[in-house]
């Protein structure tokens, strides 16, 4: 993962005064963040503010809800569930997902607005699992009907998993560079 | 002259933040009151009784981990094991039985936690949820100890258990059966005198005696409605005919007699750990038996109390070392029916405050 450049002083040409400036103020605690693109700056909040949805499938869940519970806390890097997806922007799909309900999940994908981001929690939402890989009902990985950003291996994933794999998903989106989101990625 | 209302059906889940789970409830409202509610299955069917078919007694204790109840997973296990080595005729060694039973009463108090923090958030008390789930962390600590997993152990094997208990071990889980009857206190305090929590369970949502049994209901659901039935004292298993424990009920049948049956149970769970740390004899805890176990032809239904009531695992067997069919009789299939009889005449509001006393998880309904 790398950062995009701060500012981009090639392809501008500024008076001196207001070059001196901006030396100045990057000096300061907070001059970077002053002189940051509005890119950076969205990414930078989003970041820091996933609301994901409360939506459990299976096993997985369990060990979701004991990272959102005391000794784990994920209100610590700013997510905290929400019930209904018009609010959420991350959606962990935790848990092994059937045929009968993938067009539900990819319906409730759809009523996200964007811009949204998916992780994909343990073994069966990545690949169908190490144990539901030969069956008739489950299907073989969350990615054949939403597009993932994200995915923890195991089975459950221990909820430190989870937050590794939350601030992998922050890493990705500080250095996206978009404002938004094309609507439908490879889905 | 009466105001005409026009019937309106509602869609609840299969996403729906109180639901435990993906199940789908259709109810019919008139105005604010049910009429009927009928729930949709299946969202959450993993075929695990047709993938046991193909594969060999020993992998299939991975598979009932997961496949069933998973907030349970060591009761799945002894459920099918007991069906195993019943058939088997395989001996299981004294230390493992007392393992096996103090591991699974160690599974019902993570597993009823799990109820009373998620139940009591639904009804709005954020706070047990949390308590609750500080407790159960403790636990999982424990169990990880033994069985390096949080969630899903593979820690009985046919004819024992994989491991003996660490060193210290036991010295552990007696700290924390010192500590635990009072945090259960501080649930208690948090919700018994709450009126609040008191005008959300009390009187609502009553399962009659006659309609539990003839239901099928069980486990505390049963036991909350009047019917005096344990599996651990009618039919025993494990160790269970060895400790001395009680069975609660209580005679309401409402919602908050299935979360005072629950909270006795823990303390219950409390008491048999102690007994079997007591007892715990030294010696072997695991027979030998071969990997690839073959079991002779025949049937065997093997039934055992899980923390959601009476689980039943049906195995037929060809000769071959993986059964020829698998049949689960799932405690949350029986009491999910029960109690959406039950919800008929109340309100919108009161289909989630029953609904979290059933204790259900969809696996275990699906399978």
């Amino acid at each position: 993962m790398t950062t995009p450049p701060r500012r981009d002083t090639a392809s501008l040409s500024r008076p001196e005064s207001v070059e001196k400036t901006i030396a100045a103020l990057d000096r300061l605690p907070v001059g970077g963040v002053i002189l940051t693109k509005v890119d950076a700056l969205l990414n930078w909040s989003r970041a820091a503010s996933l609301w994901p949805l409360g939506f459990g499938l299976a096993c997985c869940a369990i060990e979701m809800m004991a990272a959102f519970a005391g000794r784990f806390d994920l209100d610590r890097m700013g997510v905290m569930p929400r019930a209904t997806p018009r609010q959420a922007d991350l959606m962990i799909v935790a848990g092994r997902c059937t045929l009968k309900m993938a067009p539900i999940t990819r319906r409730l994908w759809e009523q996200m607005p964007e811009p949204k981001y998916v992780i994909s929690m343990g073994s069966c939402a990545t690949c169908g699992g190490p144990f539901y890989h030969d069956n008739y009902s489950i299907l073989k990985g969350i990615d054949e009907i939403i597009p993932v950003d994200v995915y923890i291996p195991g089975c459950p994933p221990r909820p430190e998993a989870l937050i590794e794999g939350i601030l992998r998903l922050q890493e990705k989106i500080k250095s996206g560079p978009f404002l938004r989101r094309a609507a439908a990625q490879g889905a | 002259m009466a105001l005409r209302t026009e019937e309106l059906m509602l869609n609840m889940g299969p996403q729906h933040p109180s639901m435990h789970g993906v199940l789908r409830l259709l109810v019919t409202l008139d105005g604010e009151n049910i009429v009927d509610v009928r729930p949709y299955i299946g969202y959450l069917h993993s075929s695990v009784e047709k993938m046991m078919e193909h594969r060999t007694y020993l992998q299939n204790v991975a598979l009932a981990d997961r496949g069933l109840d998973y907030l349970a997973a060591l009761a799945n296990e002894e459920a099918y094991l007991l069906a195993v080595e019943r058939l088997g005729g395989i001996e299981v060694p004294p230390r493992a039985r007392w393992i096996r039973t103090i591991m699974l009463e160690l599974q019902r108090l993570s597993s009823h936690l799990v109820w009373l923090g998620t139940w009591a958030n639904d009804l709005g008390a954020t706070t047990v949820f949390l308590y609750c789930f500080r407790e159960r962390e403790r636990l999982l600590d424990l169990f990880e100890q033994v069985t390096g997993g949080r969630l899903h152990y593979v820690y009985f094997r046919p004819g024992g258990v994989s491991r003996d208990l660490p060193g210290g071990w036991t010295d552990r889980v007696l700290a924390f059966c010192d500590e635990f009857p009072d945090h259960l206190q501080e649930y208690s305090d948090l919700l018994t005198g709450n009126p609040i929590f008191l005008a959300r369970a009390q009187g609502v949502g009553v399962l009659q005696r006659d309609a539990a049994i003839n239901m099928g209901a069980c486990g505390p659901v049963a036991r909350a409605s009047g019917v005096a039935f344990d599996v651990r004292k009618a039919i025993p298993y494990e160790a269970y005919a060895e400790v001395e424990f009680d069975v609660p009920t209580q005679e309401a049948g409402d919602c908050f007699a299935r979360y005072l049956v629950r909270m006795e149970e823990m303390r219950q769970s409390v008491r048999i750990v102690r007994q079997a740390i007591d007892r715990l004899p030294a010696g072997d805890v695991r027979a030998k038996v071969p990997v690839a176990v073959k079991l002779p032809q025949g049937e065997i239904y093997a039934r055992t109390e899980s923390p959601r009531g009476d689980l039943g695992v049906h195995i037929v067997s060809e000769g071959a070392d993986r059964p020829y069919r698998v049949k689960v009789r799932a405690p949350s299939f029986a009491n999910l029916y029960a109690l959406c009889e039950v919800m008929r005449g109340w309100k919108v509001a009161d289909v989630i405050a029953i609904l979290g006393t059933a204790d259900i998880v969809l696996s275990d309904v699906d399978r």
